[in-house]
């Protein structure tokens, strides 16, 4: 009887003796409604006490318990375990790297650095990327070019006969990120023009030689499409030109004339240095006038964000090329010790 | 300044809209080799030597294929002087795919109705990624005198 009231106090009875003058009616009607069926009751007894509930809970504590939990650890939490004494010793994991590229590094291998727009920059994609080309490199030697260089590309072609296929002629232009890397190279055979892009990481290539180092006054050359063919006319059998050790990559000055109109696009309105000055039409003025008008907004040089987002800041380059740096050295490191043991052996 | 200026404009509009609205397409060049396309006869066949003397070059009246845009080996048929011949396009100055050739023009071999070549010989390189194709190409192909 004593049990039964005791359990019963939680659900908000008053008693405090059973058989006491104290106790509400309502309350001994309950329980000698309960008294009478005892061996119902003993059953639910054994059943609900399982569940153990802390009644002495105050409403804050309750809340406390129940409120909404945050997606994340709260940030003392995450300080009191890296203060812990338990993580002495491993700050040595994070080597920090003192190797630093030439500043120049990040022009002879272009493609290694990010795509800037912040809005699809991808951290661990983009480091895949530096290790798979890193990989490749390995394989293949990717040598140092520039746009204007004049270069011979072999693929593996399934259908010729001796399975590959050489081309050779002056890079028209560069671009890429990644193993997006491509280029596009321009010649004139037999008396008519043809260009082939290539992948730069594409495992169908079998090498790649530069048989001109130089660049041109341009990024993009595609105006050798409207001038006189013997400009872009270079002979297959040609022989690969090295510099002099040390030397820097020579400019190419060369000014082009243009052929009389169709062109294929208004180079009138991109500012091209390789071509001689054109003769301008009213016409051509007007359209000048007209890009240069609508490009014109002066604030763009005093919008600091528009500069920062622009380009992949300095630090997260340096960091970047300092690391495909340190591989590269490493890799000609091996290819000369490997070319040293097979000279040993003959 | 804007509302001494806005009669002004108000008044223009018709005539402006009429000035500033352009009546043809201004979108980048596809170079799809489409009905009307016209092209260049790369062998030396009788038929196509004359064309190119009288400057008329032949134009595509069908592409036979179900997008009617001819690719790299496709068949189309062509107006030359007058007539109707059949053609395979062996170079084209459309973007293509990687190590894939793109030519400055856009080139045909003229074939007759069983598919062998009406010329002889072809003067112009012809990109190797059609050596897979197989069919009537391979007619075509043994007349080629350089692969790119």
């Amino acid at each position: 009887m004593g049990f039964k009231g005791l359990f019963e106090s939680g659900q908000g009875f008053t008693m405090t003796d059973v058989e006491g003058k104290l106790v509400p009616e309502r309350g001994r009607m309950d329980v000698e409604g309960a008294f009478t069926h005892v061996s119902s009751s003993q059953v639910n007894v054994a059943y609900k006490s399982t569940h153990v509930i802390n009644y002495k809970r105050t409403r804050a504590e309750i809340g406390q318990a129940l409120r909404k939990k945050p997606n994340y650890l709260h940030y003392d939490l995450v300080d009191k375990h890296r203060s812990s004494p338990l993580q002495k010793g491993t700050d040595n994991i994070t080597v920090e790297t003192d190797v630093k590229a030439p500043r120049d590094y990040r022009f002879i291998m272009p493609e290694f650095m990010p795509r800037p727009h912040f809005e699809y920059r991808d951290r661990v994609l983009e480091k895949l990327e530096r290790r798979d080309m890193l990989r490749r490199r390995t394989v293949i030697n990717i040598p140092e070019f520039y746009v204007g260089s004049i270069m011979a590309v072999t693929v593996s072609d399934p259908f010729a006969p001796n399975k590959k296929n050489r081309f050779l002629g002056i890079c028209i232009d560069r671009g890429g990120h990644g193993l997006k890397a491509y280029f596009v190279l321009r010649n004139v055979v037999d008396g008519l023009g043809v260009e082939i892009f290539y992948q730069m990481y594409s495992p169908t290539l079998h090498s790649i030689e530069v048989i001109r180092l130089e660049k041109r006054l341009d990024d993009r050359l595609y105006y050798l499409r409207n001038c006189p063919l013997e400009h872009s006319t270079f002979s297959f059998d040609m022989e690969p030109i090295a510099l002099p050790r040390g030397a820097q990559v020579p400019v190419n000055t060369l000014k082009l004339k243009l052929n009389p109109k169709p062109w294929d696009e208004r180079w009138e309105r991109q500012d091209l240095k390789g071509i001689e000055p054109i003769e301008l039409t009213p016409k051509m003025i007007k359209g000048i006038q007209k890009v240069h008008n609508a490009s014109a907004t002066p604030w763009k040089k005093h919008d600091l964000m528009l500069h920062y987002r622009s380009k992949v800041n300095e630090e997260e380059e340096e960091t970047i090329m300092a690391e495909v740096y340190k591989e590269n050295q490493l890799l000609e490191s091996m290819r000369k010790t490997s070319k040293a043991t097979l000279k040993k052996k003959k | 300044m804007a509302l001494t200026m806005y009669p002004a404009i108000c008044s223009l509009t018709p005539s402006m809209a009429r000035l500033t609205s352009c009546y043809f397409s201004t979108s980048q060049k596809l170079y799809e080799i489409r009905k009307l396309a016209r092209m260049r006869i790369v062998d030396n066949s009788a038929i196509g030597k004359a064309a190119a003397q009288l400057g008329k070059p032949p134009r595509v009246i069908y592409v036979y294929n179900a997008k009617e845009v001819g690719m790299l080996g496709d068949k189309v048929l062509v107006t030359v002087k007058g007539e109707m011949k059949r053609a395979y396009i062996v170079g084209l100055k459309q973007k293509q795919y990687p190590n894939v050739p793109r030519m400055d023009t856009n080139n045909i071999v003229l074939v007759d109705d069983n598919g062998s070549p009406l010329g002889n010989r072809i003067m112009v390189p012809i990109p190797s990624a059609l050596r897979g194709k197989g069919g009537d190409l391979t007619k075509i192909l043994s007349l080629a005198t350089k692969f790119v």
